[in-house]
């Protein structure tokens, strides 16, 4: 398939790799440029432990295998330490790709079927805390997602958390922003956008 | 000098250590830090893990502030200690300058909340940054009043300080040296050792821990084939991963390492003849006493222990050395 132009994107039916270039705002992520060369793959620390190599599921998007892209365990595997991406004789924003990928497969449901189905739930489970506070609460992220996904393990960390505590690295409770409020407001401004955005209201990338 | 300075979470609580030093270490070298008044979350690699446009303008929020607080007559430099706020400060200036479409939308939120964000309006530093180019190697070297020469120091620069390197990159992103050389300035013998920019496993402890204790374990031998002291890091989560699962990585693959896991901040606060005790020292996972006695420096207090009230239930001990 001929590499395809930024001005061919905007005309449906989008394919999968327009629709995943489109979902990664910012930066153009030169996706389309890929050339199957490997050096992502070869330079992943996590790699080994992937369902698919970068390069390989840059393949599988590339023949519109959203379905089988979506629940591979890749990119929750990824550990964002950009090394591919410096590496890319392409450049391509593969990192960026990466968090492309898992929020499309959040918005699909489809990670629920992959390895890595608890990781959506840490994020999630961090951002609440944000969302809510303005700061971090690591207490309440451990221990809520501990509990829930790996409650034999949560004993484990109950120790690793005492560790924390005596040495006076954790708060028992969570710092709230003073301007939680416009926060709060800022946020849900950005979500109605990126929604529109991917209900094909706003103007994509 | 002056600057902005955005401490990030982890220093406010869990990473306290870096901050205490930070500051002791800026005090002694003229530096004068504004923190970013009510500043909030960077999101980690979490936010943009869920959805985009909030993400960038969570962090925008803090940009908006930090450049409408007019916090230095130095450029409107924003400094960050931890490497994932940095980079998301950093990318998140970038990207909107890039795209003229998101710095619209992420405005667009902003507004929202009263707030707005010219990108290019403030530039973001890594405090590694500042105290390496600004201050300079000479100046920190003057300073140095207890030499670390019996030090043998592993530099760890982790990732996203040196990758993916935006605009006008201070170091290289596959073998960086600033640190070296600032160790080096301190009277410390560095440790050339090759996996210096490598993953400390991010959040995978978290979603699948063998796979960050392979990638911890892979640095720690690195350092104890060089026969480091210790390994010396420039980022909260590389600190936390290394000094707090180092237990579990010799349990899982039956090593034996200890080796303390400090912030650069606290090895020049300790070759300037700053106290250990007021280095934040002492909260690393790992003991660096040892390597304190090695250079002749007073080790912190021992925590007090806590005792427990003859009419309270009976409670088991938590584990020692934990």
């Amino acid at each position: 398939m001929p590499a395809q132009s930024s001005a061919s994107r905007a005309s449906p039916p989008a394919s999968f790799i327009d629709e995943v270039i489109a979902a990664t705002p910012g930066s153009d992520p030169h996706l389309e440029l890929c050339v199957q060369c490997g050096t992502c793959g070869g330079s992943c620390p996590s790699g080994p432990d992937m369902e698919h190599t970068p390069r390989q599921l840059f393949a599988m998007i590339e023949a519109g295998m959203k379905e089988d892209v979506l629940r591979s365990n890749t990119p929750w595997y990824c550990v964002s330490c950009y090394y591919c991406t410096v590496r890319c004789p392409q450049d391509v924003h593969i990192t960026d790709i990466m968090y492309t990928l898992k929020r499309m497969a959040i918005k699909e449901g489809m990670y629920r079927e992959s390895t890595a189905a608890d990781a959506p739930d840490f994020s999630e489970t961090f951002i609440d805390f944000v969302e809510h506070y303005g700061r971090s609460f690591e207490l309440g992220l451990a221990t809520l997602y501990h509990l829930k996904h790996h409650p034999l393990g949560a004993v484990k960390m109950a120790g690793f958390g005492l560790g924390m505590l005596r040495r006076g690295r954790m708060d028992l409770t969570p710092n709230k922003i003073e301007g939680i409020d416009q926060l709060k407001t800022i946020l849900a401004k950005a979500k109605e956008l990126s929604n529109d955005n991917s209900n094909g209201k706003g103007g994509g990338r | 000098m002056k600057y902005g300075y955005y401490p990030g979470c982890t220093l406010e609580r869990n990473a306290i250590a870096y901050h205490q030093s930070a500051m002791a270490v800026a005090k002694k070298l003229d530096i004068e830090f504004t923190e970013v008044d009510d500043w909030n979350c960077c999101g980690a690699t979490e936010y943009i893990s869920i959805d985009a446009l909030p993400a960038y303008a969570l962090i925008a929020r803090n940009l908006a502030l930090a450049s409408q607080q007019k916090l230095n007559g130095n450029g409107n430099q924003l400094v960050a200690p931890c490497s994932a706020c940095y980079l998301n400060l950093q990318k998140t200036d970038h990207y909107m300058a890039d795209s003229p479409e998101l710095a619209q939308q992420v405005n667009t939120a902003l507004e929202a909340g009263g707030l707005n964000y010219d990108p290019g309006s403030v530039r973001v530093r890594h405090l590694l940054d500042i105290l390496t180019q600004d201050v300079g190697y000479d100046a920190v070297a003057e300073k140095v009043t207890k030499p670390l020469y019996n030090l043998r120091i592993a530099p760890y620069y982790g990732c996203m300080i040196v990758r993916p390197s935006f605009d006008d990159t201070y170091d290289n992103p596959e073998y960086p040296t600033c640190l070296d050389d600032l160790m080096r300035n301190l009277g410390a013998t560095v440790v050339d050792y090759p996996v210096k920019a490598h993953c400390c496993g991010g959040h995978m402890t978290q979603i699948s821990e063998t796979v960050a204790l392979d990638l911890i374990r892979r640095l720690l031998k690195n350092a104890a084939d060089y026969q480091a002291d210790m390994i010396v890091t420039l980022c909260p989560m590389c600190q936390l991963n290394l000094g707090g699962y180092q237990e579990a990585v010799n349990k899982h693959f039956g090593t034996d390492y200890k080796i303390p896991i400090l912030y650069f901040t606290q090895l020049m606060g300790l070759a300037f003849g700053i106290k250990p005790k007021e280095l934040g020292f002492g909260k690393e996972f790992v003991s660096a006493n040892p390597a304190l006695e090695k250079i002749g420096a007073e080790p912190p207090p021992k925590p007090k222990k806590q005792r427990r009230s003859k009419e309270a239930l009976p409670m088991p001990n938590s584990t020692e050395g934990m």
